[in-house]
């Protein structure tokens, strides 16, 4: 027992990395999404996110993740990875959450399972939950995996995003790797170094050890970072580069993500 | 949400770049990264289940109440967009709940139980554990609310929710079971678990918001001088409930149909019963957002009342830091240069 949570929180750190190296390569493919300008792309799938949550007929809302479906495709997003990290999973969470809606939302009876009436606005109403997540997700999944995470970060500057803020985020996303290594290695050492099974105070104990040692590590880490930024003469400033430049392309695909957006809110009224 | 949640970050970032903002960068980053590892411990609960707990409450401890809004917002987000682990449109509700509320409660409860024990008393383990398991549930309890009202305000002219389906006699018992028992208690045992771990290896990351060394973190002093007004809001909530017990009009707050009513009038104040004119054509003139303290959508009266006190003392909370930014303004005006 011991060994499975040392396992299984080992196999979750390495599956964040893993995910992380996977967005990388597919911001590097030449596609669709990865041809714009990173803030064209931020506002533009953002807007997108936004429509799916202002539409309010199912159609519509099915258009939507039809668009982002096909935004993934012409960006060489692999279909079958989406599918098995978004869509599956999406649809185990929220259908969980939705499934009872199908029952005990009143309205008009359609069918009969068992004792339970399945109603017209219950299968609306968990319809529209689902996919409203699937959409939404989707949007912002291409929008993750097709650009690199410092152009996330530099494009929501466009967003009026302090750049305290942004700051924070790019630095935050730089020390998360080193620490889940680090967590990585603490729990490898104390596997390799665990036989039997240990009673349930001693594994919650050596968790909330491993825990406490990371967060003594993070706090000296903060304070090597503060030393480094001041021999680097960091007054508080913070300057973030941008060397984005809007091509035509881009002055032509920002109207046609808003039209998009604008067109499923209208028609999905 | 987002207006909510922008109302928090706003004020988190003012006090922070009053701090030292040099400082406050690479500590709110790192540990920010490390609640987000902290949420992937895969942690034993007692029973034999596994839970995953936020992490709110030790940074709340180890960094105030506005340095764990920032760390918590900022971890919750880089989970949000880059690890596709929450949708973008729940971003702002989710910091809310988590961040915010989360951060505000187990700052204040640790606070309030561990008085001001010795850094290294068994009381401050026994105040992160609590202070743990009511930041989890009461992060919890907003979310149930935020689910369980949308129902009544989004639907379409069928009947058919739009958003979240389920309304508050489901939604707060489905958000509720869970957490009063595994999320709290993963929360419970991971803050407890590293104060009692702090406590042997590094007692001075538990000094800032300890209240007994003249020695602040980076994060706690301009707490401090809000402390006046966090008791005067505690009390305020606290005595909420006294009102729903409270029966009858209030003197001078008749509404015209009582007005009309003589018997809701006390006698000096009904010379004729009769309505005045001038108070029929003025109460038409203003509707109060919450008319008669319990929004429409909710169904018991109670309820309502205390989500318009939530409302109102979220109001109040709002105006008075926007009143002392403008009077510390004024000040640092006034003061020499």
């Amino acid at each position: 027992m011991s060994r499975r949570f040392l396992e299984s929180s080992a196999t979750g750190f390495a599956r964040a990395i893993t995910r992380a190296m996977l967005s990388e390569e597919t911001a590097r493919r030449r596609g669709l999404v990865q041809a714009l300008d990173p803030r064209v792309r931020v506002v533009g799938l953002l807007s997108l996110v936004i429509a799916v949550t202002l539409c309010r007929r199912l159609s519509a809302v099915a258009a939507l993740f039809a668009l982002a479906t096909a935004l993934a495709l012409l960006s060489r997003v692999d279909l079958l990875m989406l599918a098995k990290r978004v869509w599956l999973v999406v649809l185990a969470f929220t259908g969980v959450i939705a499934l009872p809606a199908i029952f005990i939302t009143a309205g008009n009876p359609v069918a009969q399972v068992g004792g339970w009436q399945i109603t017209q606005q219950g299968l609306r109403a968990a319809g529209l939950l689902v996919l409203r997540v699937e959409a939404a997700v989707t949007f912002t999944t291409v929008l993750v995996l097709c650009t690199p995470w410092p152009h996330v970060l530099k494009a929501l500057r466009a967003l009026l995003l302090p750049k305290e803020a942004v700051a924070m985020l790019a630095m935050t996303y730089r020390y998360v790797f080193l620490l889940v290594e680090t967590a990585t290695q603490m729990f490898e050492s104390r596997r390799s170094r665990t036989v039997g099974v240990l009673p349930g105070p001693e594994r919650r104990r050596m968790a909330a050890r491993t825990a406490g040692v990371l967060l003594s590590k993070s706090v000296a880490l903060s304070d090597e970072v503060y030393q480094a930024m001041q021999s680097r003469g960091f007054r508080g400033d913070v300057r973030v580069l941008s060397e984005f430049h809007l091509t035509m392309w881009d002055y032509a695909a920002l109207p046609l993500f808003w039209l998009a957006a604008a067109l499923a809110v209208w028609k999905g009224r | 949400m987002y207006a909510g949640a922008a109302t928090g970050w706003y004020a988190a970032l003012r006090r922070l770049k009053r701090a030292l903002l040099t400082r406050v960068i690479p500590l709110i980053s790192v540990f920010a990264a490390f609640s987000f590892v902290v949420m992937m411990f895969n942690l034993p609960l007692p029973g034999g289940t596994t839970g995953h707990a936020l992490g709110v409450t030790i940074a709340a401890i180890v960094l105030g109440p506005s340095g764990a809004i920032l760390a918590l917002s900022i971890a919750i987000a880089i989970q949000a967009l880059f690890f596709g682990d929450g949708g973008i449109s729940t971003l702002g509700a989710n910091c809310f709940n988590m961040a915010i509320v989360g951060s505000l409660v187990a700052y204040a409860s640790y606070r309030m139980i561990a008085m001001r024990a010795a850094l290294g008393s068994r009381r401050r383990v026994v105040a992160a554990g609590i202070a743990g398991y009511l930041a989890v549930n009461a992060a919890a309890l907003c979310a149930a609310i935020e689910f369980g009202i949308q129902p009544a305000l989004f639907h379409d002219a069928g009947g058919t929710p739009l958003y979240a389906p389920y309304r508050l006699g489901v939604a707060i018992p489905a958000m509720m079971i869970g957490h009063l028992t595994f999320a709290g208690m993963a929360e419970a045992v991971i803050s407890a678990g590293i104060v009692a771990y702090l406590q042997l290896s590094d007692q001075a990351l538990l000094r800032g918001t300890s209240g007994i060394v003249g020695v602040a973190a980076v994060t706690s002093a301009p707490v401090r001088s809000l402390r006046r007004l966090w008791i005067a809001v505690t009390v305020l909530l606290l005595l909420t409930p006294l009102g729903i017990l409270a029966a009858g009009t209030a003197w001078g707050e008749w509404s015209p149909s009582e007005l009309a009513h003589a018997a809701a009038v006390p006698p000096a104040a009904s010379p004729g019963a009769s309505v005045p004119s001038g108070l029929r054509r003025l109460s038409t003139l203003w509707t109060a957002p919450f008319p008669a303290y319990a929004p429409g959508f909710v169904h018991s009266r109670s309820f309502g009342y205390l989500l318009s006190a939530m409302f109102g003392v979220g109001v109040l909370l709002c105006g008075s830091l926007v009143a002392q930014s403008i009077v510390e303004r004024h000040r640092r005006r006034g003061s020499p240069a």
